[in-house]
């Protein structure tokens, strides 16, 4: 595996794939917008993820500035709250990252780097993308409806999420939202097959699965994990429609409500919650998954050397994507299931924690005697280095039973789960975008405004979620509008809430930094080099920058070694790109020849 | 440099953060210290580790880095070339294996005092509805009577059986604010719910279980300090979920018996409204928030 192969090679033809395999548009509406390149379906996925993303960002604002200072804003009622507290984590998790992750850096580094035109299915491709987007916009058509959005908290919980004391609990709200949540996972399932059959059979030749960049190994592992989870939250969407709509009772037991008998009976609420945890617990490693294989790659290139322990990562996540489906109810140790299962699913808990940690060591033995360059994507990596250590922590307080007793639904749960699932993950996407937009657009992105952007992000989250732990300590819950008169709340804690809330506004703002600046380099920005960062993986080794349709030229490239052959001693260059011939790797003359 | 400085000061900082933070655990109030110490544990764990990761790290930034730029011919080393070190990786998992061996049984042994509840303790029930508490205790007998959500109506908020002989006797508390606890008296809540999801919390007892429709959840404490502590709840229940609040006062034995002998049995109530009839709704407490509900 760590073959630099130095020694002389046979030649191994290049695949070659006519012209006549390759999808061709014809118009301008079959490039760019029922196009099935999978690069055009990455933008319009990235995109669309990025419009309504700016939606969640700007409702974490409103409810940061109810938290902050409260009964100042009239508009923000207890019911508008629960409605921007939902559509915010639902929209983050979902529509955000996990169409961002998979839908758009899926879509355009599996081709490219395993050594493919394209991906297999094109058309499909294409029907995930409009399908994601009609789920986007029945999502938003709920910010329309009479009585609004759902306002049940993105775990949906019933019976609460369909019944009248909750917002857009009897209305279109809740449907809508069910209705959308469907297609999302239809169209993700086109995809994710997709993203899975074109790793497992498009490779090019010497691609094997050992030579495979981490950012695939994580895109494929996420990708199977998503396609075995999304199927329980699909039905527990039907069922609970059904429900809703025609007055079943999958989840619904006898209720009184509001001194009225209602007609339901004999359902289950934990069940719902079995289901959606079944999927949401996966679903928090269908973005972690993605972002530990990218921020592997970063660390790797920008410490010009090897990822350390590169087959321990391998197996690291696959073990951590297969725990993944035994420790769902971790979320629900105070649910009422029975008390037993407390301790089987803090043991599985716990034990996931020592593939993770493994992680998290490789990735800092890969800074141990690097020859790190600290560019944008590097302060990036470093950053998610320290807030996802950061949030796996406390994922470890969390997931010991008993220690969730005191602190579940508290703030502490709110700032564990950003550090490690919210901010973690959205710095990997950033250093990613300032990897690799280069490749995309052939244009460097303004460094200065780089800078300012990665130091406020970073520093901002890092301020906003590190001492909110700490109000959860103190016991201040979760989705709660306004905390009125408590006794066992200091004062002090109103100040903390209102530091926390110029912070999240300061770092909202320079996320406008950072799509100005992305805006403006597109069109202006500094020429780049074919291969700025001097990688090895195939994407920069494509026949133009950015790739043109069909990727590489006639020839298909060959592979001869993993990706991680930084710095190998012998060589001239500080990289062997992986479909270099052996052959013709420069090798240092040996002294006094 | 200033990175690698940035990300000593983090480490640094969160640690003196810690030590000095202004916001940390209310004084506990029930025999629940156990959690407690386990948080404690798990700081000294993790927290050690987190530091010494991110000293680390600072540590090889501020060794290894040459310079910003992104050609390599800036650099005047070139890296190590070693990519597995098997007993370095072997180490490293043993010694987190043991890290998360010491954070796993102290809290296993804690929760699983937490789910045994003790022979002596005594039941009280704690139903939740939108959005208000309810409390029932069980009366000379020390039995509560049977209940069914599909009993409940205005006479009969809890849905008692009424031929349960058990539940003649119950004590029926309406008022959130009015939950009464004995100092040093083990307490067996059983917890019920009659419409959706809610979840008794008292910061101050560290203790926690939602409350379900369908089925009765419990956890039990002792309390251990007398005084008034603010009940929430914390699961999200509606609209109102911020404003379910209530009160419980841990008393010592003989305010708390006297407490108890004046609240009126079931028995006795539906006496007085079998007397007069006219007076009956009191239950529609929560019609107020019924109405907001249905002009919308
Ligand atoms: C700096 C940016 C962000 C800020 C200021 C922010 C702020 C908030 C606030 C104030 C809440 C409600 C807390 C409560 O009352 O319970 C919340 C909930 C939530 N946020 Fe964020 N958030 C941010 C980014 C993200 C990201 C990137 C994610 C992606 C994982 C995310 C996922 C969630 C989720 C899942 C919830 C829980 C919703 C619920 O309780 O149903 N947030 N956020
Ligand atoms: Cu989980
Ligand atoms: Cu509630």
């Amino acid at each position: 595996m760590v073959d630099i192969t130095p020694e002389k090679v046979e030649n191994v033809s290049p695949a070659e794939v006519p012209e006549a395999d390759l999808y061709h548009a014809h118009s301008f509406w079959t490039k760019y917008v029922f196009c099935q390149d999978a690069k055009v379906i990455a933008i319009q996925y990235s995109g669309t993820a990025v419009v309504i993303g700016m939606v969640g960002l700007v409702l974490s604002w409103l409810m940061r500035l109810q938290l902050g200072v409260p009964e100042t804003f009239s508009f923000i009622s207890p019911e508008s709250y629960l409605q921007f507290v939902t559509m915010h984590g639902m929209i983050m998790v979902i529509y955000l990252l996990t169409a961002l992750f998979l839908g758009g850096f899926g879509n355009y580094l599996i081709q490219l780097m395993v050594g493919a035109r394209d991906m297999v299915f094109p058309y499909v491709n294409m029907l995930s993308y409009w399908i994601y987007l009609l789920a986007v916009l029945i999502l938003v058509a709920s910010f329309f409806v009479p009585g609004g959005p759902t306002g049940a908290g993105w775990t949906l919980y019933p019976p609460q999420a369909i019944l009248s004391g909750t917002p857009g609990g009897t209305g279109l709200g809740i449907i809508l939202m069910l209705v959308s949540l469907a297609f999302f996972i239809i169209g993700f399932t086109m995809g994710g097959l997709n993203y899975v059959v074109t790793i497992l059979q498009a490779r090019t030749r010497g691609m094997t699965l050992m030579r495979m960049p981490l950012t695939i190994w994580g895109i494929f592992t996420a990708t199977v994990l998503a396609l075995l989870a999304f199927p329980a939250l699909f039905v527990s969407a039907i069922m609970m429609t059904l429900d809703s709509v025609l007055g079943t009772s999958f989840f619904m037991p006898a209720i009184v409500e509001f001194g009225e008998q209602l007609s339901y009976g004999g359902g289950s609420p934990i069940l719902f919650q079995h289901l959606f945890w079944f999927f949401g617990h996966p679903e928090v490693y269908i973005v972690a998954l993605p972002a530990f294989g990218i921020v592997s790659d970063l660390l790797s290139v920008h410490a010009r050397r090897h990822i350390f322990g590169y087959r321990m990562m391998v197996w690291a996540i696959v073990a951590i994507g297969a725990l993944s489906f035994v420790v769902w109810a971790h979320h629900m140790y105070v649910s009422g299931m029975n008390p037993w299962f407390g301790f089987f699913f803090a043991t599985t808990t716990l034990i996931i924690a020592v593939p993770t940690a493994i992680k998290v060591y490789n990735w800092t033995l890969t800074l141990w005697r690097g020859d790190i360059h600290l560019t944008i994507p590097m302060l990036f990596a470093i950053a998610f280095i320290i807030t996802f250590v950061n949030g796996g922590i406390t994922g470890l307080f969390l997931g010991n039973v008993i220690v969730d007793v005191p602190l579940s639904d508290t703030m502490f749960v709110v700032a564990h789960f950003h550090m490690v699932m919210g901010i973690a993950p959205i710095l990997v996407v950033f250093g990613a975008i300032y990897h690799w937009f280069p490749l995309m657009t052939g244009r460097m992105l303004n460094d200065a405004m780089g800078r300012f952007h990665f130091w406020v992000t970073f520093i901002g989250a890092y301020l906003i979620y590190f001492p909110m732990h700490y109000l959860g300590f103190v016991g201040v819950p979760r989705r709660y509008w306004s905390m009125e008169d408590t006794n066992f709340i200091p004062d002090s804690a109103a100040d903390l809430n209102a530091f926390i809330t110029v912070a999240a506004l300061i770092v909202g703002f320079a996320q406008l930094v950072f799509i100005y600046n992305i805006l403006v380099s597109i069109f202006k920005g500094k020429p780049s080099e074919r291969n700025p960062w001097k990688a090895t993986s195939l994407e920069w080794q494509t026949e133009t920058v950015p790739p043109g349709h069909g990727n590489f030229s006639k020839e298909l490239p060959v592979v001869y070694r993993w990706a991680y052959s930084f710095s190998v001693p012998g060589t001239v260059d500080d990289y062997v790109p992986q479909n270099v011939h052996p052959n013709d790797v420069k090798l240092v003359e040996p002294e006094g020849s | 440099m200033w990175t690698a400085i940035i990300v000593a000061l983090v480490a640094i900082g969160s640690l003196i953060f810690h030590l000095y933070t202004p916001w940390w655990s209310t004084e506990i109030a029930s025999n629940w210290g156990g959690m407690d110490t386990t948080i404690d544990i798990t700081f000294w764990i993790t927290g050690v580790a987190y530091i010494l990761i991110l000293l680390f790290c600072a540590y090889c930034i501020y060794r290894w880095h040459t310079g910003s730029g992104n050609s390599s011919s800036e650099s005047n080393h070139k890296a190590e070339y070693n990519p597995e070190n098997k007993k370095l990786e072997i180490w490293l998992t043993a010694i987190t294996a043991l890290g998360v061996i010491g954070l796993l049984a102290p809290g296993l042994i804690v929760w699983d005092d937490y789910v045994t509840v003790p022979e002596d303790a005594v039941q009280v029930e704690v139903m939740g509805k939108q959005w208000e508490w309810g409390y029932r205790y069980p009366g000379a007998d020390g039995k509560l009577g049977k209940t069914d959500a599909r009993l409940i109506n205005d006479d009969n908020p809890f849905g008692l059986h009424l031929d349960d002989p058990n539940g003649q006797d119950d004590i029926i508390v309406e008022d959130g604010y009015g939950m009464h606890l004995q100092l040093g008296q083990p307490v067996h809540l059983l917890l019920r719910s009659v419409d959706v999801l809610h979840d008794f919390y008292v910061p101050q007892f560290r203790a926690k279980m939602d409350m379900v429709p369908g089925m009765i959840t419990y956890y039990w404490l002792t309390p251990t300090r007398t005084g008034t502590f603010d009940v929430l709840c914390v699961e999200l229940c509606g609209t109102s979920h911020y404003s379910m609040r209530g009160e419980v006062v841990v008393d010592e034995k003989e305010a708390y018996q006297t407490w108890l002998s004046e609240q009126e049995t079931f028995a006795e109530m539906r006496a007085a409204l079998n007397k007069k009839p006219s007076e009956t709704s009191k239950v529609a407490m929560s019609s107020q928030f019924k109405d907001k509900i249905t002009q919308r």
